[in-house]
């Protein structure tokens, strides 16, 4: 039973992408996985426009006192068991944003994430092998 | 022993597990015909059933508010529907003289009932875009069924006055498919694009449209419910092409209808491929004046035997 879920969500983790006020180069970047060149679709990879059909949230943006209620609320809405993908800078450790009032820190201080991609934007490739390495986490 | 026949055919062969399995494979096929259009590689044949598998051993959430009984009854109407609609078919191809009178008004009904379950699923959802998804759905449904009941209005025509598809699968063997004829051939057409509209695919998928109400009436569906929908759908695009071939083509006479089968899949994801989203007025106004005029064209050629 847990082994044939496992392969199933290896074999399909589809993705909301929760873009929480981010500059938007990160959003650019994770539309960019799924055009031809990079096609994630070749493992199973889905966005959805619905956090209650994904398995896997990417949230972009530095976290700030606005968006920190919609990220946890997003978070809260999607079924378990679900991953959570930080895609860039902001999101690991603030970035520029650091000494900013607004910046209420890392993801990690608020809600469970799995892996952390660095870059800003961080590659194509970046995503893709920090997504591999979350499933292989499972 | 005949009664363990019934449900061996309801639930293995003809049936649920039957359809579902050769329909997700069609589902396969669609991804990836349309992955080789964008000159992707695409998913991996196993794909749609890793994806039923998950979403059935994921948690299933009611949202707040929602009515729970009309909210996971949408969901399994429509595979109910399908799956007497798969042995329905099936045995009135394999053996025309099994069908009784009015299957065909029967068919009709249950072909409707998946629209119904996801107006259903959608209105009890307690989200305003599933409500916006659900009465475009509606919308939807009335637009084009009005065209489909006159094409089958003309094909019963065709079969000398019959509505047992039994007896319009044996007409067709006697005097050849009905699909080689002018009438027929705007039969097609219009049931083609009928099927579109029934499948939810793109010229015709308003009611779902991920880009701007986020899936519509599946919004809050998650897990075990968001799986029948996807199955009804697989389901679907193996019934549909059978139903058509039983009215149009000829039925499944020999192997060469497996081709056609295929063909008219292959039609369908094309057409699905190659076009941008209707609004949903302009998809009344498609249904209603211009395939309907089509449609009472094809009836009266009928009239004329042509």
């Amino acid at each position: 039973m847990t082994n044939a879920k496992l392969w199933g969500l290896k074999k399909s983790p589809w993705v909301f992408h929760v873009a929480a006020a981010s500059c938007n180069n990160c959003d650019i970047e994770i539309l960019d996985v799924i055009t031809p060149r990079w096609d994630v679709e070749r493992f199973g990879i889905v966005l959805v426009g619905s956090p209650r059909h994904a398995d896997a949230l990417l949230v972009t943006g530095v976290l700030n006192r606005k968006s920190l209620p919609r990220v946890i609320h997003v978070y809260e809405q999607t079924p378990k068991p679900c991953l959570v993908i930080a895609v860039g800078s902001c999101t690991c450790d603030n970035h520029i944003f650091r000494p900013s009032y607004n910046a209420v820190g890392p993801y990690d201080k608020h809600i469970p994430v799995d892996v952390y991609i660095p870059g800003c934007p961080p590659k194509p490739e970046a995503i893709i092998s920090g997504v591999v390495k979350a499933l292989k986490r499972l | 022993m005949s009664i363990l026949r019934i449900i061996v055919a309801y639930l293995v062969f003809p049936g649920f597990l039957f359809t579902s399995v050769v329909g997700l494979f069609l589902t396969w096929i669609d991804r990836k015909v349309t992955a080789r259009i964008h000159w992707r590689v695409g998913p991996p044949w196993y794909q749609p059933y890793a994806d039923f598998l998950k979403l059935l051993l994921k948690e299933t959430i009611v949202p707040e508010g929602a009515s729970k009984v009309l909210f996971l009854l949408g969901p399994v109407l429509g595979v109910v529907a399908m799956t007497i609609l798969a042995v329905m078919l099936f045995s009135m191809n394999f053996n025309p003289q099994v069908t009784f009178v009015g299957d065909l008004i029967v068919i009709i009904y249950l072909l409707a009932l998946p629209p119904i379950g996801i107006i259903i699923g959608g209105s009890a959802s307690k989200n305003p875009l599933a409500s916006v998804g659900a009465s475009r759905e509606m919308t939807q449904y009335f637009a084009y069924e009005l065209p489909f009941l006159i094409v089958i209005t003309s094909i019963i025509i065709k079969a000398g006055g019959t509505i047992r598809i039994g007896e319009i699968i044996s007409a067709q063997a006697a005097q050849g498919p009905f699909l080689y004829s002018f009438s027929g051939a705007i039969a097609g057409v219009v049931m083609l694009l009928t099927m579109q509209a029934k499948l939810g695919y793109v010229p015709f998928d308003a009611p779902e449209a991920e880009q701007e109400i986020m899936a519509g009436p599946f919004i809050e569906y998650s897990g075990v419910s968001l799986a029948l929908f996807k199955l009804t759908r697989a389901m679907m695009l193996f019934v549909l092409p059978l139903f058509t071939i039983s009215l149009l083509w000829g039925g499944f006479a020999d192997w060469w209808a497996v081709l056609k089968f295929l063909v008219i899949v292959v039609l369908v994801i094309l057409i699905k491929n190659t076009n941008p989203r209707l609004r949903i007025d302009q998809s009344l106004r498609f249904f209603w004046i211009g395939t309907g005029i089509l449609s009472i064209i094809g009836l009266v050629l009928t009239f004329y035997g042509l």
